[in-house]
């Protein structure tokens, strides 16, 4: 069994494998290298250190997207968490058509982005026009209008992880939690929150890097308007790398400071709610 | 319970890589989308990356006739509004790159020098009424660019509404010949305002939206007024390190009234849509649009017939300005791309020697497409688009036309912050002083930027 797997195994992990390599590891290669470097096209490129990099540092825009990327990330986990959950509490009762419920629920996640984007754009553009406002108005309209939009394409996503954990429960935990003269609100949280730490730990995970990495809802919501202020992360690159000449390199070195900092958070992130997980 | 955990923290963690890795990849690796350009390579084959949506489908249609007239292959893409430079970009980083693209003038040109055949070889060269106005590389020794479309702006207005307002008791202007300096401007945009139920119009400019689609007619074309007076005081020629602002008072009370006698109202022109401003227009809801020959296909076969079309010069109420004419010029220039093989940058030049000779190139390019152009070869083929003819007229009539010194402003940069702080200002969000600062001091650090 063993000799044939490893007589055979390159065949089942071969192509996968070339196709990991070259989607993700040549560009990734390729891209920390531009990042050192001055171009116009990606193939033709000149060496020039790290002038890429400390540009970055002066860029007030892209300062200004970082925080505003970590403060959107925050309030959208926490947000699309606690809908999340609760909603999948409430569908995990036994109440009448809660599978057509969880289904429409979840029916938002399979649209696009960026079709989602513009939809919410007329949306949210027609309730504002009678304050005579409009999504770009501001910064912080638009920061609302993608926490709204992205909550509600995520609560779905979510709340069928959590459902699966909720189910993943045993009975027994809770009737013994009962017999014991907890009430509900003991039981959600001393035994179920606790038990449901491994879904916490996945949810938590997505929701975070999906607000870092936000860009499809945030180019047909706001397109960074106005004056660039409603800028996340992932657009600020594309505009620096697609938008001015010259800054192609910059572009590509916020790619990587990017990627240090998703990986690092992502990191963080799974350390911190694995460590708090508990066995039945 | 303990395989669903284990199953999380691994899941995670290739998670974390691959979506992190994705990220990147994203930025650096070129889409595959086809192009349809390769085959027939040893006779050449042309890859136009056409600027202008307005008239794709006519490009795609006449390369269509020119392969079935030579057998030479002509693939013809267009870019989305506004994205332009993003697909050319991507676009030039693939093997089977345009043989053809655009720049818009000397500022575009620096950034594609390393693209930019000599031309002056060409037919489409030769052809030119006036050589001066190509595009030549910094000693002047190659010719890297060719206007093909001369266009012309200033404020679209509707000749049946504007009848109706001089015939009206209330009108204090009673001619459009009276109507030749802001002065005249602003009193009919304001009697027009306050009387627009009575016109049966919703205001009497379009609405100055400042979507990406739209805001260019004021960071770029609008911001092209003072910009032109200056230089003229000044003598300045070429571009210049600094600006002074002299005009932008004046630039201020045009915009002053673009956005106070409107169809919407200040703090809703973030979302405004060029396509917004197109209908305002065309359904007859305003009176005035500042925009040019270009918007013709827009704004045509709705409401508004096509003798009613009318374009005056944009007053900014400088002495004089009675005598000033439209604002005309070009920033569609033809460059073929150096680095496509020998065969294909010839493909090129022969196509588009037979888009300006041949019937069925000339005719697509002044009756399908409404442009003027500033080839010789074009005697009778006359645009018929009423916003060209009008321009045309104001030529004739010996009015001093504008010329287009967009051409010269530092960078995109500079046109998003002068952008950027005109909307502040509009919507009430922030002062002209912020946008005094990004027109004067924000050229000396663009210019700085981008010439060391």
């Amino acid at each position: 069994m063993i000799r044939t797997l490893r007589r055979w195994g390159w065949l089942f992990a071969g192509p996968t494998f070339l196709a990991f390599l070259v989607g993700f590891i040549v560009p990734f290669a390729l891209g920390i290298y531009l990042s050192f470097t001055k171009f116009t096209t990606v193939t033709d490129s000149t060496w020039v250190g790290l002038e890429n990099y400390s540009k970055i540092l002066g860029d007030e825009v892209f300062v200004h997207s970082l925080w505003y990327t970590v403060a959107f990330t925050i309030v959208t986990t926490v947000i699309i968490n606690v809908a999340a959950f609760a909603v999948a509490y409430m569908l995990t009762k036994a109440i009448k058509g809660r599978n057509l419920f969880r289904g429409v629920f979840f029916m938002p996640n399979l649209i696009g982005g960026i079709i989602l984007g513009y939809v919410w754009l007329l949306l949210l553009n027609g309730v504002l026009a009678w304050w005579e406002r409009s999504i770009s108005f501001s910064e912080w309209y638009g920061f609302w209008g993608m926490v709204v939009l992205l909550s509600w394409q995520q609560i779905g996503y979510l709340m069928v992880i959590y459902v699966a954990g909720i189910q993943g429960i045993s009975d027994e935990v809770i009737e013994a939690a009962r017999v014991d003269g907890a009430n509900n609100r003991q039981i959600v949280r001393r035994v179920m929150l606790p038990l449901l730490m491994p879904s916490i730990t996945v949810c938590t995970f997505l929701t975070v890097t999906n607000g870092f990495k936000m860009f499809d809802q945030n180019l047909a919501l706001t397109n960074g308007a106005p004056s660039r202020l409603s800028e996340l992360l992932a657009l600020n690159i594309y505009n620096t790398f697609y938008g001015r000449p010259g800054f192609e390199g910059v572009g590509q070195a916020k790619a990587v400071v990017f990627f240090v900092i998703v990986a690092a958070i992502a990191i963080i992130q799974n350390r911190l709610t694995t460590a708090k997980e508990v066995k039945a | 319970m303990k395989n669903l955990k284990s199953l999380a923290r691994t899941g995670g963690i290739a998670a974390v890589t691959a979506l992190a890795i994705g990220s990147l990849a994203a930025c650096s690796s070129s889409d595959n989308s086809t192009d349809g350009s390769s085959g027939a390579a040893a006779d050449g084959s042309v890859y136009y990356l056409n600027f202008k949506p307005e008239v794709a489908d006519q490009w795609t249609a006449l390369a269509k006739e020119y392969t079935s007239e030579t057998g030479v292959p002509v693939t013809v893409e267009t870019a989305a509004s506004g994205t332009y430079e993003t697909t050319l970009k991507s676009e030039m980083g693939k093997s089977d790159a345009p043989t053809l693209f655009q720049v818009n003038g000397p500022v575009g040109l620096a950034t594609w020098k390393d693209y930019a055949a000599d031309l002056s070889g060409t037919a489409a060269y030769s052809h030119l009424v006036d050589q001066s106005m190509a595009l030549t590389s910094d000693d002047g020794s190659q010719v890297l660019g060719i206007p093909y479309v001369i266009e012309t702006y200033g404020i679209i207005y509707n000749k049946a509404l504007l009848d109706e307002y001089f015939a009206a008791d209330w009108s204090t202007v009673k001619s459009i010949d009276d109507l030749d300096n802001f002065a005249a401007l602003k009193t009919v945009a304001d009697e027009i305002q306050a009387n627009k139920d009575a016109l049966g119009v919703d205001g009497a400019f379009t609405s100055a939206g400042f979507d990406s689609s739209s805001d260019w007619r004021f960071k770029t074309h609008l911001a092209n007024l003072p910009l032109y007076y200056e230089f003229k005081a000044d003598g300045v020629t070429g571009q210049p390190a600094t600006i002074t602002g002299e005009y932008l008072p004046n630039y201020k009370q045009i915009f002053d009234l673009y956005i106070t006698d409107s169809t919407t109202a200040p703090t809703l022109l973030s979302g405004k849509t060029i396509d917004d401003a197109n209908s305002e227009f065309a359904l007859a809801k305003a009176v005035f649009y500042q925009n040019g020959t270009w918007a013709y296909g827009d704004i045509s076969g709705q409401s508004v017939a096509d003798d009613d079309m009318g374009m005056l010069p944009i007053y900014i109420g400088v002495d004089g300005e009675e005598n000033q004419g439209l604002t005309t010029g070009s920033e569609n220039y033809w460059v073929i791309n150096s680095q496509a093989s020998e065969a294909d940058q010839q493909a090129t030049a022969d196509f588009l020697e037979w888009v300006i000779t041949s019937d069925a190139g000339r005719s697509a390019i002044a009756d399908d497409m409404g442009f003027t152009t500033p080839f010789d070869t074009f005697g009778d083929y006359q645009s018929t688009n009423p916003l060209t003819i009008a321009a045309n007229e104001s030529l004739a009539s010996g009015k001093t036309p504008v010329s287009w010194n967009f051409t010269v402003m530092p960078s995109e940069e500079w046109k998003n912050g002068v952008g950027n702080a005109l909307l502040a200002y509009a919507q009430g969000t922030g002062d002209w002083s912020a946008v005094e600062t990004a027109f004067v001091d924000g050229w000396a650090s663009e210019y700085t930027l981008a010439n060391g």
